[in-house]
Formats: structure tokens, sequence, C-alpha cells
């Protein structure tokens, strides 16, 4: 789960980082207010920031400086209610429903910093360059030598010698040094605490008299931990999520939305990806990534029948069921339940393999329904596609 | 011959109560496994179906039964904390096929059971088999035979439909491993090649992985470097965008990283036989057993 740069500089102001003063605004009436409030304290300039999940809003617009209350209210009028599009977002963008008012910093130097999970190590790691406010996967492709990297052991997390070494090796000295390894080791603490995925600040600011601040940040929350961060999870925006997706997160399945014309319903998430290749090997492609689980119980199926069938270009479906705990003839029959609640108007493919599988393709022949039946996994593909295309012919 | 369990392994099913851990052990027994214990905090001093006993700790369990294997049912919260109860126990391997367990648990779990050399399988897996000998898992034990090609995936049902084209073109498994589909798991695909590789009784190891991770390419790099077995590789999620994690928590494309192409491109390179269609791994198999 992401959470906005206001969500995030919130989090870690509570934990002791400098982050600039910022106020939320959902409107430009406020937006000016926050900036009156900022220009009041001290500010010479406030920064007008458009809240998205998405990364690379400077080059999409996202980002702007203000000189007077008056330009930053102009400012969040035009981004409040657009769609921003930013290198990271799909060509609609996505929407922009509040914007960070904040006051600007005097930055001598510019440092990336961020904390993510090493998969191949299996633990933590923190990854740091003095390329700041640059893209790190930019960095990583034209100058891999410049990231520094300290992993979190563990069961002893992220030692303070190593934020030292960290900020030396950032070509940090004196108070500076010391104050972004402090900083350093909050933010390790943080991605911990918070069960993060992904904590990072980029760019982490070095000031003129060497005060370290946080300008922008970043967290993602493992989704398998917000049981226990209850606070974290009312954080959710769910505004840049696909509608189909997050109905689909609702009864527990994993669905993903794609681009092709075959919608399909397998059960186990290693499967129904090769389910959708197996469809692009047989020349169509997937309108849908969709995991019903292992049970494929008849509720379950029903309700990823109608999500499915939600997906606008689906002009087929395939339903691929390994049967093995569960037995295909309970499986054949929740079809067919399923099916009677939801308006089906394309062709079905079922493929049933496994446990009783037999019974449960004689099951769907002797209903009313019109199933076209497959029992090899290429088969159901190149019979699917071949549907799909009839359709799309018709 | 196989890798990790056998017929004289001394399995214990933590969470044996629950509905899922009941179900499980129920079929690991009819499958002909050597469940010797479980364990439900509070439940110590019951039966299980009559024949097992019922403990309240790990390390009970393991003082009376030697049991030397945990399958692991526990809810996601308190996952982690079981397998290291399991390894504190002195179990040699602890299979955990819970789903949904915080990434940052495993990353101390897997710590943990490296320090006192129990091997964790999972999480989020299916489980261990060896034909014939030992299911220790929620695989259906029937589409396995017994012979002499390993399975490592990080797939469940995936899994049953390769090994079902192995059984149905008549080529038996010496074990199948499901790793699990989380982004950190106690055993990986290069684990279970070393392992294969020191096997008298497998000739070939079919390896299935998914986008996501570098597990696959750091297999690659392993089996590049005159690996003795042949290899047969498919790699699910060509056609899966970036960015969208594809049900399992580890199954995504982050900033560009973890293609199926890559990992395609990187196990051809290193001499696997990749199939770019799951339906051809069995005759594939069958192909390369032939040669």
């Amino acid at each position: 789960m992401k959470l906005h740069e206001y969500q995030s500089k919130a989090l870690l102001r509570e934990r002791g980082v400098t982050v600039p003063d910022g106020h939320v605004a959902a409107s430009a009436d406020e937006a000016r207010a926050a900036a009156e409030k900022l220009f009041a304290a001290g500010s010479a300039r406030v920064a007008v920031k458009a809240q998205v999940h998405a990364g690379g809003r400077g080059k999409g617009g996202g980002i702007k400086l203000a000189s007077t209350a008056d330009e930053a209210a102009e400012f969040a009028g035009a981004m409040l209610g657009s769609q921003l599009v930013t290198p990271q977002t799909g060509t609609e963008g996505v929407p922009v429903n509040t914007v960070y008012i904040e006051g600007g910093a005097d930055i001598a130097n510019e440092l990336y910093v961020a904390l993510t999970l090493d998969r191949s190590s299996r633990c933590p790691v923190v990854i740091a360059s003095a390329e700041g406010g640059m893209d790190i996967e930019e960095v990583a492709e034209t100058n891999p030598d410049a990231i520094i990297r300290e992993h979190c052991a563990p069961g002893w997390g992220l030692r303070p010698f190593q934020v030292t070494r960290l900020a030396y090796n950032l070509g940090l000295s004196g108070k500076a040094a010391r104050g972004a390894a402090a900083t350093i080791l909050k933010l390790a603490n943080a991605y911990r605490d918070l069960d993060a995925s992904l904590a990072e600040i980029n760019p982490l600011v070095i000031t003129g008299d060497d005060n370290v601040i946080a300008l922008d940040a970043k967290f993602d929350i493992d989704d398998n931990a917000l049981y226990r961060h209850a606070d974290l999870a009312e954080l959710h925006d769910p505004s840049e999520e696909e509608p189909l997706e997050l109905e689909a997160a609702e009864h527990s399945l994993s669905y993903v939305a794609l681009d092709g014309t075959v919608g399909c319903m397998v059960n186990g998430a290693g499967l129904a990806m090769g389910t959708m290749d197996e469809i692009s090997n047989a020349g169509g492609f997937p309108a849908n990534f969709l995991d019903v689980g292992g049970g494929a119980s008849v509720e379950r199926v029903a309700n990823a029948f109608r999500i499915l069938m939600k997906g606008e270009r689906v002009s087929a479906v395939l339903i691929n069921i390994f049967g093995g705990i569960v037995r295909c003839d309970r499986v054949a029959k929740g079809v067919i339940e399923a099916l009677g609640t939801v308006e089906v108007n394309v062709p079905v493919v079922v493929r049933l393999q496994g446990t009783n599988a037999e019974e449960g393709r004689e099951i769907l022949r002797q209903s009313d329904l019109e199933f076209l039946v497959a029992e090899t996994l290429r088969e159901a593909a190149e019979k699917a596609v071949n549907a799909a295309s009839g359709q799309a012919e018709a | 011959m196989s890798i990790f369990v056998d017929s004289d392994s001394r399995i214990l099913v933590q969470g044996i109560t629950g509905s899922e851990g009941s179900f499980h052990a129920r079929q690991c027994i009819e499958y002909g496994s050597n469940v010797v214990a479980g364990v439900t905090p509070g439940k110590g001093g019951q039966m299980f179906e009559d024949t097992v006993p019922v403990f309240n700790t790990v390390a009970e369990a393991v003082t009376a039964t030697g049991a030397d294997v945990s399958l692991i049912f526990v809810p996601p919260p308190f996952a982690a904390d079981a397998v290291m109860e399991a390894a504190d126990a002195g179990v040699r391997l602890a299979i955990c096929i819970t789903e949904g367990v915080p990434a940052l648990d495993m990353v101390d779990v897997v710590g943990y059971c490296n320090a006192r050399g129990t091997r964790l399988i999972g999480p989020n897996c299916p489980g261990v088999i060896t034909p014939g000998q030992c299911k220790v898992g929620i695989m259906p034990g029937f589409v396995h035979k017994e012979g002499r090609v390993g399975v490592i995936s990080r797939s469940g049902t995936l899994t049953y439909e390769a090994v079902d084209q192995l059984t149905r073109v008549g080529i038996g498994q010496s074990t199948c491993i499901g790793i699990g589909g989380d982004p950190v798991i106690g055993t990986t695909h290069r684990d279970c090649l070393e392992r294969f590789a020191e096997d008298e009784g497998t000739d070939a190891v079919v390896m299935i992985g998914e986008i996501g991770g570098s597990g696959e390419e750091e297999a690659a790099a392993y089996i590049a470097d005159d690996y003795p077995l042949p290899v047969i590789a498919f790699i699910a999620g060509q056609t899966a965008p970036p960015g969208k994690r594809m049900g399992h928590a580890g199954a995504i494309i982050a900033g560009g990283k973890g293609t199926a192409a890559e990992k395609m491109k990187a196990l051809t390179a290193a001499g696997a036989h990749v199939v770019e269609s799951p339906s051809e791994i069995g005759a594939k198999v069958l192909e390369v057993l032939g040669d």
C-alpha cells in the first residue's frame, strides 16, 4: 500500500526527522491559506506538490514553486481535479485530489536514501547516492558505482557504525555527516516499525548551514502486515487504483486488468500467469489476471466471474482449474451455479484437470449452459483465442 | 533416492487441530507419510485421529517422538513464531505453508533458522513430496509418480500441472519442492539445484520460476558452471505488466527488473532447456531425457 508524500512526512516527523513545514489542501482557497501561513512564517517561496502515488511528479508538472499566495492558489487550482501524467503513469494519468503546500529549503546538497528489501540477500538494505533528486533506477543504469549499500542484518538491524560509514562514503563531514547518519537511522527504524517495503527520501537535503531535511518522502507498506497497522490502513487512498482491482480485493480475489480480449479465471497465481502466457502463445492476449484461489468455491467463482465479465474487451472466457485437493466435479457444479447468477454473452471455455476431471467435464457437457470443454491447457487456450476472434468478427 | 524428505522422515504438524492443518495432516497420513506428532498450544494430551499425539509445544513433541520435519499451518500473525519454535526445538526441516506472512518477519526468521542449522522451505508454498515415500504439504499426491526427475517451483497449481504432464508421459519424480511465492523464502531454486546435483536418484531437474526477484538468475549463474544435470525451465508471467503484483507477494516486476524475458535469457545462456509454453514442460523433459 503506497502512502502519499504528506502522509509519509507526517510519519517521519513523528520519528524526529526534520521535514519542511507544510499543509494539505483540497481546494485553491485552502492552498492560498496554507501558503499565507508559510509566507508569514518566513518562507521566501512555497512549493505546490500534487499528492499522487506515482513518481516523476516534477517531470509531469506536478511540482510548482510559487512566490505569492495567489500564485500558489493558481497552481493548486490547475492541479486539483486534473489528471497528472508522469513518466511513471499511463497516458491517462492519475487524478490529483489533494496538493501539499510546503515551505522552501536552502539547498546546498541533495542526496538519495532509501530502504528496501534485498530479496537475494534476504534482508533490508539501505541504498544511498550523492546524486539526490534523480530517479535511482536511472542512477543504477548510468552510474552504478555511485550507489552505496548497507545491509541490515537479520535480528540486528542497521547499526550506528553503518550509517556513520554511509555518511562519510557519501562525501559528508562534520555536522552534516552526523545529521545525515542520524536521519538514515531514523528512516531505517521507521521502515522496520511500519513494516514498509520501501521507505525513500529523495532528495535528502543538506542545507547551507549543514542541517539535514527530508524534502520528499515515500513509503510503501507491506500489505501482508497491515493487520497490525490499523492506523496505516486508514491512510489508504484508492483513487489511483483500478476500480475492478479494488472490487476484486474486497472479495479476496487477486485480479489485474490487462488489455487483451480473453478473460481468464484460474486457481493459483502461477498457473494463472502460465495460462496468460499460453493464451499469448496461441495468438491472443489475456484481458486479465485472476486467481480464484486454490479452493475455487461457488461463491468465489461467482464473484470472480462477475468481476471479469466487467472487463470491457472480454470477448471469450477461459476457466482453467487444476483440481488438487478440490475436486473438479465440485468445481464444475460451482461454475454452473455461478454462471446462473451472472449474465454471460460470450463463449466460455472450461478446462478441468486433476481430481475427478472427467466427472467434472461430463457435468459441464450435460448442463444447459453452452461450454466449450477442453482437456489440455493448450487446447483450452486455442479454443478461447479462436472464440474471442470469432466474437470480435461477429 | 530423494532430497529433503523420504520414508524415514518423522513429521510433526504445527496447527494440527485447525481446519487446514487437520485436513492436510489427514491427507499426508493417507498418502503414507509418517506423521508422528501434532502441536497446538492448549491441546496437549489429545490424540489426532486416534493415532497422532498432540503436544503443547514443539520441544515436547520432538523430545517425545523424535520428529525431525515440521509442517506448519499456523495463521500469518503467528507463523514466524511457529517457524522459530520449530528451529529452536532442533527440527531439521521446517516447511511453512502459510500465505500472507509479513516479509520483514521472514527476514528475522530466515536468519534465526540459518543460525540453528534448520532448513526452512516457504512460506506461501505447497510443501515437499517424495513420491511413493512421503508427502509433506498440500499437493494432490495422486498426480505424482515415483521416478528420477526433480521439480522446483515457486507456485502451487502450476507445479501440479507440470508434474501431471510428467506423469502422463511416464516420467516419475524424485522429489518435488514448492519453494514459495513470497519475496523472502528460506530455500531458493539454487539451494534445491545444489541438493539435486548430489542426489543419485535424480537425472534431470524441472525448474519453474516466475516474474519478480532474481532467484532464477542466481540459479542460472549456478548451473552455468558445469551443472551435472539437464535443467528444463519455464518462467511464468511472460505477459505480466510491470509494477503489478500477480497474486504472489513476490511476483512483481519492480523498477523494470525481474521480467520473464530476463530470466529466460539468463537460463538459456546457462544451458537450460527453456520452454515458452507451460504445456511443453512434459514433452521437453521427455525429449531431453531421450537424447
